[in-house]
C-alpha cells in the first residue's frame, strides 16, 4: 500500500460519523440511479419492443411527387398534389410488388408486407362499431410483426385457411361481444360483406386492439374496391435502430415516402426520454448530496490535520502527496459507495422485476419491466465519481497549498 | 545503524547568511531576524539560547526550510537551497534534515512505530522489514522498546517527544533540527536524548541544532550560540 493511502485511511476515520453520511448518500445515488434508469429503459425498450411488433420498424407509404420537374412542366407552382413538409405525395404505393422486391434487396431488411388499409363499420348482433381493417397476406405479415404471438384466442391457421376469416383485437371483440367462430358485418361505402372471427389477437396498445381488424387482401381489395396496389409496405429490419438511415436510403431509391418508427413514435419516446431524464435529474440530488457531504468533511479534515499536514511536510511530502492523501480519502468512500451502491441497485431492480404491476394502454404487462444494462451502472458510478471527486478537489487543493511555516506558527487559514 | 566514515565530520552542513524574516500584517508585523548568520558542521553539537521571543523557532523554521526568508541565504551540505522551489526544499527536507517541533509531535492516529516510519516510507530507500527494524532500533534507543505500538493519543507528553526524535533522525539526515526537544522531558529522560543526539553527532557525523532553555544541556554541547532580540550575540 502507498504511504499516501495508507495515511488516507488514517484519515478517513477521524470524522467517521461525516464519511459515513456521504458514504450512505453516494450509495443511494448510485443504487437509485440504477434502479431507475433499469426501469425506465426497461418501459421504454417494452414499449418499443410492442410498437415494432405491431406496425413495423419502417412503414413506406405514398409516392413522392417529382417536385422539381412537375414544377418546371406546370411553369408556375401548382396545388393540385396534397403537399406535406414541402414535398408533394399521390396516395398509396401503386406498384406494391415491384416497391416490396427493392425493399427486400436492402441487407438490413428482415421482412416486408403489403398492406390494403381501409375504414369500415363493423355490425354484430349487439351494436354497430367504427374500424379499420388491414388486409394482408399472413405469410408476409408475420415476419414484419409479432401477430403471430399475440394470438390469445383461435388460431392463426383458421384465418389462413379461411378467405372469410377476421382477426379481431381483443377490446373490439369484447365491445361487440364476438368470440372465435361469431360471424359478423363489415361495411364500406355501401358494400357489406359477413365474415367471421377466425382468431382473437391481442398487442396491449388499445388503440390497436380496439379498431384493427386484420383480413385476407383479397378480401379487403374487394370490399375496399381497390383492386391493386397498397396502402403501404410494413417493413422489418434486423437492427430496428438503424431504422432513420435505411428509411432515408428507402425514401431516395423507391421515390415513396418511408417513416422509421422513431419518427412515427416520436411523441411517446419524448415522453420515455423526458421520463429518464427527469428521474436522472431528481435521483442526482443524492449524488449532489454526497458530493457536497464529501467537501464539508474533507474541508473539516484538513483543518483538524493542519498540524499533521505540517509534519508530513517536514518529512519531505509533497504538495502532490498531501493532494492525494485528500482525494484518496474520497476515493476510498467512493470506491465503497459504488460497489455498495451497485449491489443496492441490482437488488432493488430485482425487486421491482418483481412487482405486479397490470398495465394495459401502450403495451401490456402485468409487472414492473425492468432492463439490465451494464451501461447503466457504468453512468451511474461515473456520475458519482465525477461530482464527488470535483467537490473533494477544492479542500484538497487547499490542503496542498498550505505553508507548513504558517502552520506551525499558527497563522495558516 | 550504520557508520558514516569519519572524513565526513567537520564538513559544513548547514550554512545561513543574512536572514531577514518579518512576521505579521500591517500594524502588527515585526521584524523578528535581523540578520542573522550561523554555520553547523557535521559531527558538531549546537545550541541556540535566548529569551522567550527572540526568534528562536523562526530561525529553525528557516534552517529547516519550513519557511521562506524575506533576505538571505541558506545552504544544505554546500547547495544554496533558499532559493529554490518548493519541490527542490521539500525533496531536500525529507533527505537531509530531520526536524523536531516544539510542539504537536506526533501524528496521534498513529503508532509510535508507525510515525517513525513515515519519513522512511515517503524516501523509500529501504525494504519493509529493513524499515520496521529500524524504527523499532531507534525507539529502543530512546526508551521506548516496549511502546512500539501505542497510538499518539496514548503515549504522555515527555514521550510522544521521544517518538518526535527518533521520527527526526529516520532518514539518518545530515543535519538534526531539534526545538527544545528535552523541554517537556524530566532529567532522566533529557540526559537520554541528548546522550543519544550527542552519540549520533560523533559515530555519524549529523549537525545537531538545538534550541534550548536547559541551561545544563546548552553547557555540553560543543557550541552555544546566544540569542537577543533577533540577532546572534
Ligand atoms: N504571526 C506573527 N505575527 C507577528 N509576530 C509574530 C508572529 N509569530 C511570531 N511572532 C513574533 O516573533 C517573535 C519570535 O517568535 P519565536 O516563536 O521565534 O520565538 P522563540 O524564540 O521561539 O520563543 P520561545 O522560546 O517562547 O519558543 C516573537 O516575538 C513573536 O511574538
Ligand atoms: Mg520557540
Amino acid at each position: 500500500m502507498s504511504p499516501n493511502l495508507r495515511i488516507a485511511f488514517r484519515f478517513l476515520t477521524a470524522k467517521k460519523r461525516a464519511m459515513f453520511m456521504s458514504l450512505s448518500c453516494t450509495v443511494l445515488g448510485v443504487g437509485l440511479f440504477i434502479v431507475t434508469q433499469a426501469t425506465t429503459s426497461g418501459f421504454e425498450r417494452f414499449f418499443t419492443k410492442t410498437i415494432l411488433g405491431i406496425n413495423g420498424a419502417v412503414r413506406i407509404e405514398d409516392k413522392i411527387q417529382d417536385t422539381m420537374r412537375s414544377m418546371a412542366a406546370a411553369g408556375a407552382s401548382d396545388s393540385y398534389f396534397a403537399q406535406r413538409e414541402g414535398v408533394k405525395y399521390i396516395e398509396g404505393v401503386e406498384e406494391a410488388l415491384l416497391i416490396a422486391e427493392a425493399v427486400r434487396e436492402f441487407a438490413n431488411v428482415r421482412g416486408v408486407s403489403a398492406v390494403v388499409r381501409g375504414n369500415v363499420q363493423i355490425t354484430s348482433a349487439l351494436k354497430t362499431e367504427d374500424a379499420q381493417i388491414f388486409g394482408i397476406k399472413i405469410e408476409d405479415h408475420v415476419r414484419v410483426s409479432d401477430l403471430a404471438e399475440q394470438i390469445t384466442r383461435g388460431k392463426l391457421d383458421d384465418f389462413r385457411d379461411s378467405p372469410s376469416g377476421a382477426l379481431l383485437g381483443r377490446v373490439l371483440a369484447d365491445r361487440l361481444q364476438l368470440v372465435v367462430g361469431d360471424s359478423f358485418v363489415l361495411t364500406s361505402r355501401g358494400q357489406s360483406r359477413r365474415v367471421h372471427v377466425a382468431a382473437i389477437y391481442e398487442t396491449g396498445y388499445r388503440e390497436v386492439d380496439k379498431s384493427n381488424i386484420y383480413l385476407q387482401i383479397g378480401e379487403a381489395r374487394s370490399l375496399l374496391r381497390r383492386p391493386a396496389g397498397a396502402t403501404f409496405l410494413q417493413v422489418s429490419l434486423f437492427d430496428p435502430s438503424r431504422a432513420p438511415q435505411d428509411a432515408a436510403k428507402m425514401e431516395q431509391v423507391l421515390g415513396h415516402g418511408a417513416k422509421p418508427w422513431q419518427e412515427r413514435e416520436k411523441t411517446w419516446l419524448a415522453v420515455f426520454r423526458a421520463l429518464r431524464v427527469s428521474t436522472m435529474i431528481t435521483v442526482s440530488v443524492f449524488t449532489l448530496i454526497a458530493s457536497l457531504a464529501m467537501f464539508n468533511t474533507l474541508a473539516m479534515i484538513v483543518l483538524e490535520k493542519t498540524k499533521d499536514i505540517a509534519i508530513l511536510r517536514s518529512m519531505g511530502y509533497e504538495r502532490r502527496d498531501i493532494t492525494q492523501i485528500f482525494l484518496w480519502q474520497a476515493g476510498i468512500v467512493l470506491a465503497i459507495g459504488a460497489m455498495a451502491g451497485a449491489l443496492l441497485g441490482a437488488g432493488v431492480t430485482w425487486l421491482v422485476g418483481q412487482v405486479p404491476l397490470p398495465i394495459n394502454g401502450i403495451f401490456k404487462t402485468d409487472r414492473f419491466i425492468v432492463t439490465w444494462d451494464p451501461n447503466h451502472y457504468l453512468a451511474a458510478i461515473a456520475t458519482a465519481v465525477v461530482m464527488v471527486m470535483v467537490a473533494s478537489l477544492i479542500p484538497a487543493r487547499r490542503a496542498a497549498r498550505l505553508e507548513p511555516g504558517d502552520i506551525v506558527r499558527g497563522t495558516a487559514q | 545503524m550504520s557508520l558514516a566514515p569519519s572524513s565526513i565530520a567537520g564538513e559544513l552542513a548547514l550554512r545561513c547568511t543574512g536572514l531577514h524574516r518579518h512576521l505579521g500584517q500591517g500594524e502588527g508585523r515585526v521584524h523578528v531576524l535581523k540578520g542573522v548568520s550561523f554555520e553547523a558542521r557535521r559531527g558538531q553539537v549546537y545550541a541556540i539560547v535566548g529569551p522567550s521571543g527572540c526568534g528562536k523557532s523562526t530561525l529553525l523554521y528557516l534552517l529547516g526550510l519550513l519557511d521562506q526568508p524575506d533576505q538571505g541565504q541558506i545552504e544544505i551540505n554546500g547547495k544554496l537551497m533558499s532559493n529554490h522551489d518548493d519541490v527542490a526544499r521539500t525533496a531536500a527536507r525529507g533527505e537531509h534534515i530531520g526536524f523536531v517541533f516544539q510542539f504537536h509531535f506526533l501524528m496521534l492516529e498513529f503508532t509510535a512505530l508507525e510515525n517513525v516510519m513515515m519519513p522512511m516510507r515517503k524516501l523509500g530507500r529501504l525494504p519493509q522489514a529493513a524499515m520496521t527494524a529500524r524504527a523499532h532500533d531507534l525507539l529502543e534507543a530512546v526508551g521506548l522498546g516496549t511502546k512500539t505500538h501505542r497510538l499518539g493519543t496514548q503515549l504522555s507528553g515527555g514521550e510522544q517527544q521521544r517518538v518526535a526524535v527518533a521520527r527526526a533522525l529516520a532518514n539518518q539526515p545530515a543535519i538534526l533540527l531539534a526545538d527544545e526537544p528535552t523541554g517537556n522531558l524530566d532529567a532522566k529522560n533529557s540526559g537520554v536524548v541528548f546522550d543519544l543526539l550527542t552519540r549520533l553527532a560523533k559515530e555519524q557525523g549529523q549537525a545537531i541544532v538545538l534550541v534550548t532553555h536547559n541551561a545544563e544541556i546548552a553547557q555540553r554541547c560543543d557550541f552555544t550560540r546566544p540569542m537577543r532580540d533577533g540577532l546572534f550575540i
